[in-house]
């Protein structure tokens, strides 16, 4: 169904279709907050990825650390971040790659004020 | 009877807490947001209340998608900081109310604000970065604390007006509560960011800057601000100022500015805060 946010460019709302597709992966995610999980999926990935029935896709997405592919398969950035707590990367880092920029650049884009409304508030209109 | 004094509007940027953590504070990259934060310390050292009803969000620590509750209070006595993948922040637990939080729970339900109720939960970042803005490093927070959690990760979240309308209705609770009891009230989250897409790192600094005035000069246009204006101008994320509005409608009709300061940025994220007094 057509949302009014679908207008907003570069921007995934985690609504219910989101939930749907998402829900394994995200469990996945927040399964990482146990230390004994994130063992296991350290020492065999491909075991451990097989606790969660998630399709080709999205099992891929996390393989590749695909950040925006995962958020495109229904993943929620509060979860998906947490396999970015796993890898030691930071929140800096994975959005300079989701927005196609170094960890520095980001950094540096946030320093100078962040991303402007300017010209990224809508898919459809002059903005 | 109890009565709401003061309200404190904060962000609760993980970063922040980390700062801390690690005595970062004073590092050329978070000084200016540090030393704006002592007047908000200071106040609270001079006003320290006897309670906080601290308003904010889970982020998928205690809560998952399993289960997602719109309003949720916390009525335990203890409440122990939640690991969120790099063991428990090392500061003080959470001392609750248990008394005022199930007053609380009965009044807002029979007020037909659907609440619900946990008796064991971890609390993260977006609680316990707050205390520490407020009350720096302590052995133990100087107050006890009331945890009101909101979900704003699964749109739709509450809408403002309806945080707003909570806000009066605790208002009223705490006001019918018989014990003398001095209680502030926290919303945290915000300002504009957004962690996520190809759009991650906006920052929206004059729609912050108009927030933090309006919530004294002109609430009415703050309650009917909707989901789409905060996703589009203040980021996907920017809407968790939702619960600053929660914080607003427990402060009566008037209230009263105190200080404010705003610096962008801590880490991906405009980072405000704002004392205001019932007035």
């Amino acid at each position: 169904m057509d949302k009014d946010y679908h207008d907003i460019p570069g921007t995934y709302v985690f609504d219910g279709t989101q939930n749907r597709a998402g829900y394994h992966l995200n469990m996945f995610c927040k399964s990482l907050d146990v230390e004994a999980n994130r063992d296991a999926f350290r020492n065999d990935p491909d075991v451990y990825l097989d606790r969660y029935p998630m399709t080709a896709e999205q099992r891929k997405a996390i393989e590749d650390r695909d950040w925006l592919g995962m958020l495109r398969l229904g993943g929620n950035i509060y979860y998906t971040f947490k396999i970015a707590i796993f890898d030691q990367v930071s929140m800096q880092a994975v959005g300079g790659m989701m927005s196609n920029m170094t960890e520095e650049e980001f950094r540096q884009m946030m320093v100078n004020g962040g991303r402007s409304v300017e010209g990224n508030r809508s898919k459809s209109e002059d903005n | 009877m109890a009565r709401i004094t003061a309200g404190i509007g904060t962000s609760h940027v993980p970063a922040i807490g980390a700062a801390i953590d690690h005595d970062k504070t004073q590092e050329d990259y978070w000084k200016p947001l540090f030393d704006g934060y002592m007047p908000a310390q200071e106040y609270v050292e001079k006003n320290t209340p006897d309670v906080a009803i601290l308003v904010y969000n889970d982020h998928a620590s205690a809560f998952s998608l399993e289960l997602i509750s719109t309003f949720l209070l916390g009525v335990a006595d203890y409440f122990p900081p939640a690991d969120e993948g790099y063991g428990p922040r090392q500061v003080p637990g959470v001392e609750g109310h248990p008394e005022l939080a199930w007053h609380l729970a009965e009044s807002l339900i029979l007020d037909e604000f659907d609440m619900a109720i946990a008796n064991e939960m971890p609390v993260d970042h977006g609680l316990t970065v707050p205390l520490s803005i407020t009350c720096g490093q302590p052995d133990a927070w100087p107050f006890k604390v009331i945890p009101l959690c909101v979900n704003v990760i699964q749109y739709p979240q509450p809408t403002g007006k309806r945080c707003f309308k909570l806000g009066q209705a605790i208002r009223k609770a705490v006001e019918s509560f018989p014990e003398d009891l001095n209680v502030a009230i926290y919303g945290t989250g915000g300002m504009s960011h957004q962690l996520q897409g190809e759009r991650a790192g906006l920052i929206n600094a004059d729609f912050d800057t108009a927030f933090l005035d309006d919530l004294t000069a002109n609430v009415d246009r703050l309650v009917n601000i909707g989901h789409m204006e905060y996703l589009r101008e203040s980021g996907s994320e920017g809407i968790e100022m939702i619960m600053w509005l929660i914080m607003r409608g427990a402060l009566g009709e008037q209230a009263k500015e105190i200080y404010r300061h705003y610096h962008v940025p801590a880490s991906n994220t405009g980072a405000g805060l704002i004392v205001l007094e019932a007035a």
